[in-house]
């Protein structure tokens, strides 16, 4: 490229900002979003995007065979593929969604990034990664089929693309929601500006734009972030006090939960009553540490990509351990800050903020939520310049997050579903032409499957869970295969269809009510109606709506003497009085009190309400046999163990009977179909594999060394936060 | 990633950073003339010896793999 184009390239990275620009001008200054940005904030986030671009246009011209954009050349270093291999996991939804674990659960929101890590990424390094390497797979799908035949490779393949690219687009109409809540960002702007941007450098540079942006997100978020824990500890008062007032707090900000220990991994997990997640040892050593953590780290071929593609089978290794290094760590720029949400984050009057999840009434209107905790922090200590790298960590997460994603799916369709199902005579040049325009149209697709969200919420949840059932099972395929050489093509396909089936089955099964799920009642006051309240410490006792529309579900109204309703339009003809149970919901999002004339806005929970003469209802009675945002807690009993154990606790559980599955299904049906002979097993199966020998090599870079050394800061942590 | 012309990508991240550093520092001695509202433990200048560390990095960086040195 000429530098009169690249010229050209920065003009028109120029011209295609201003939108963006645009768009976070048009927030309005003085709003309720939790951020406000300063031009020297935008100016950064600007510098963010034309950097990005201009690598994407600069990186063009190493991509030009099927080699180069599919695998990067497969010529990346121990330390390149180690910082993408945990960059790739480490976007804006994984910071922010841990965080509000932590705040939520705790210190054992940390056994993500330790028992539910550690020791998969380092057996994948150890044991599994010489056979990823070895047998030259493109793919872990790849793998399958050279392992078990076309039957077990279609099914990933297929899978894993659509499974993909709906997952890429759930992250980014999750991003554009959090920036419009956060900084007021028209979501439309958000989602084109950060899909466009990721299409043009991955269409160019493929994999290896995608491999760039990583590591520089790694720099960004840590850098964005690393300063919130150190002067959240410091407000704290250090961190003994901090943790003691963790735990003071959070009995205020989670009541229901006296019980619970927030401060330790491990010694809270005796019984299913005693930490706030509500499961015990068994689920969180299995569940967590066996199924969830092997299955994602070991099989999910948005991970192993990212460091088969090493130069050589040792930086493969090592690249791993040092991204198990680099994962161990991350709890300081994401468990901190959700414990610094109950230690620091405090009313105006010295008393703990509570944060809600988002299902409660008062979610966005009155309390900010759990998913908020980071952003508040960044807001509390972050001033112009450093909010700025903040939100562009942020914004640089989502964006290398859906990289990842498209990158893996254009590798993934391209060699697992094009080539062997629809078009096997093409050229390598042909092949590279599929993939980048697959990047584009994975990006289209992801666009899509963000819309829709718009119009369908409630399958966001779905969607998050959905990969989650079908790499646990692939993990049980694949490592029967790696390990036990008896295991035969039939079963590799049956044992994989069997856990997934099984894993959708108990997840339709702890969400379905065969007596019918009834959301909590619910009263929703109209805009501008016009309201009294009635209230004692802060709490509102009564809500009295004078004048307006209200909406109510699950509520029943004596209409009259004689007539009882909850469904139904009509104008009341005489005052009404809803008992406030402590399960009666009452939403006021935009309303006008009588007394002041000032709009109001609150949620609570338990108030008694009075429904004035003339006030207009829309009444509905809902109930589902089958509802995804719920879960039966007579069913989970029987999945977790525990009538208590909350949706993280189910999610694990439900992973390790999956496992189960996989496993015996694979087993039990060897014993009846025919394995493959040794001759084809060579090289993808333990015992017929010889690991070639990769010359001298001084003893720093033994990967079995540092395998070994991570193993032992893993035990030293989890004893020190027993 | 070491392929011959191509430039590393740790270049970038110091150009990256070195820019970022500059930015941060020069909003942070501005923020210790005029203190942002809202803002908590502005009498640390967090953002002063933050870009500075961004600063250091992104040079090192730069210094070490600037494309001249091939």
């Amino acid at each position: 490229m000429t530098p009169f184009k690249y010229f050209c390239a920065i003009i028109l990275l120029l011209v295609f900002f201003a939108p963006i620009a645009n768009a976070a001008a048009a927030a309005p200054s003085e709003s309720n979003h939790l951020l406000s940005l300063s031009k020297i904030d935008m100016v950064i986030i600007a510098i963010y995007f034309v950097v990005v671009l201009a690598i994407g246009f600069y990186l063009k011209k190493f991509a030009s065979t099927g080699e180069d954009f599919f695998m990067a050349g497969r010529k990346m270093t121990a330390w390149i593929a180690g910082l993408s291999f945990i960059s790739a996991n480490l976007s804006s939804l994984e910071t922010m969604g841990w965080s509000a674990m932590a705040y939520q659960y705790g210190m054992l929101g940390a056994h993500a990034y330790l028992i539910g890590a550690i020791p998969a990424i380092l057996f994948l390094a150890v044991v599994m990664m010489p056979f990823y390497y070895i047998c030259r797979t493109h793919s872990v799908p790849g793998y399958l089929k050279l392992r078990y035949g076309e039957g077990a490779r279609t099914l990933a393949g297929i899978s894993f693309t659509f499974l993909t690219v709906m997952v890429s687009g759930a992250s980014m109409f999750a991003m554009a929601k959090i920036l419009n809540l956060l900084l007021g960002w028209d979501m439309n702007v958000s989602i084109w500006a950060s899909s466009i941007t990721v299409a043009i450098y991955v269409f160019l540079g493929g994999l290896l734009s995608a491999v760039f942006n990583e590591v520089l997100q790694f720099f960004l978020i840590w850098l964005g972030t690393l300063l919130i824990p150190i002067l959240g500890i410091i407000s704290a008062g250090g961190w003994t006090k901090m943790m003691e007032t963790v735990q003071k707090n959070a009995t205020i900000v989670h009541p229901n939960l006296q019980n619970a220990d927030f401060t330790s991994l491990w010694r809270n997990l005796g019984s299913f009553d005693t930490n706030p997640m509500g499961i015990d040892w068994f689920g969180m050593v299995f569940g967590l540490g066996l199924a969830v953590s092997f299955g994602y780290w070991c099989t999910d071929f948005l991970q192993v990509q990212r460091v088969i593609v090493a130069k050589n089978l040792r930086s493969a290794q090592n690249g791993t351990v040092i991204g198990a290094t680099l994962k161990m760590l991350v709890p300081i720029i994401v468990t901190i800050p959700g414990l610094l949400g109950l230690a620091v984050l405090l009313n105006s009057d010295g008393s703990p903020m509570i944060l809600v999840p988002e299902s409660d009434v008062r979610a966005n209107i009155t309390h900010r939520t759990f998913n908020d905790v980071l952003p508040l922090l960044m807001g509390q200590y972050l001033g112009p310049g450093l909010l700025g790298l903040g939100v562009t960590a942020m914004i640089a997460g989502f964006m290398s997050g859906m990289a990842g994603n498209v990158s893996a799916f254009a590798t993934v369709w391209t060699y697992d579903v094009y080539r062997p199902l629809i078009y096997k005579k093409g050229g390598d040049k042909h092949y590279l032409n599929m993939g980048r325009w697959c990047s584009v149209l994975g990006v289209l697709i992801s666009i899509g499957t963000a819309y829709a969200l718009f119009y369908f919420s409630n399958i966001l949840e779905f969607l998050q869970v959905l990969v989650f059932f079908f790499i646990v099972p692939l993990f049980g395929t694949v490592i029967l295969g790696m390990l036990w050489k008896r295991a035969t093509p039939a079963a590799g396909f049956w044992g994989f269809l069997a856990a997934i089936i099984v894993s959708m089955s108990m997840w339709v099964y702890v969400h379905t009510f065969p007596e019918g799920s009834k959301p909590q009642p619910m009263v929703v006051v109209g805009n501008n109606a016009v309201v009294n309240t009635l209230e004692e410490n802060g709490k509102i006792l009564q809500v009295v709506v004078e004048s307006g529309q209200v909406r109510t579900t699950n509520v029943e109204i004596a209409i009259d003497e004689q007539k009882k309703t909850a469904s139904g339009h009509y104008t009341l003809q005489k005052a009404v009085t809803l008992k406030g149970d402590s399960n009666l919901r009452v939403l006021v999002p935009d309303a006008i009190k009588v007394d002041t004339k000032q709009n109001v806005k609150f949620g609570a929970e338990g108030a008694t309400v009075v429904l004035n003469p003339d006030v207009k209802i829309d009444a509905s009675y809902v109930s589902k046999k089958f509802d995804a945002a719920a879960f039966n807690f007579d069913h989970t009993k029987y999945i977790a163990r525990s009538k208590k154990a909350q949706p993280m606790a189910v999610n694990m559980y439900s992973a390790l009977w999956s496992l189960v599955v996989c496993l015996s299904v694979t087993v039990a049906v060897s014993a009846f179909t025919k394995p493959k002979p040794d001759a084809e097993l060579k090289n993808l199966v333990m015992g017929l594999t010889d690991i070639p020998d990769e010359g001298p090599a001084p003893w720093y870079d033994n990967p079995k060394l540092w395998a070994s050394v991570v193993l032992i800061a893993l035990i030293i942590i989890n004893i020190i936060f027993w | 990633m070491q392929q011959e012309h191509q430039i590393p990508i740790w270049f970038f991240v110091g150009l990256l950073l070195t820019i970022y550093g500059m930015l941060i520092f020069g909003a942070g001695i501005y923020n210790w003339i005029y203190p942002p509202a809202n803002v908590k433990l502005t009498g640390l200048h967090a953002d002063v010896w933050w870009g500075i560390l961004l600063l250091a990095i992104g040079l090192i960086y730069i210094g070490k793999f600037r494309p001249s040195k091939k």
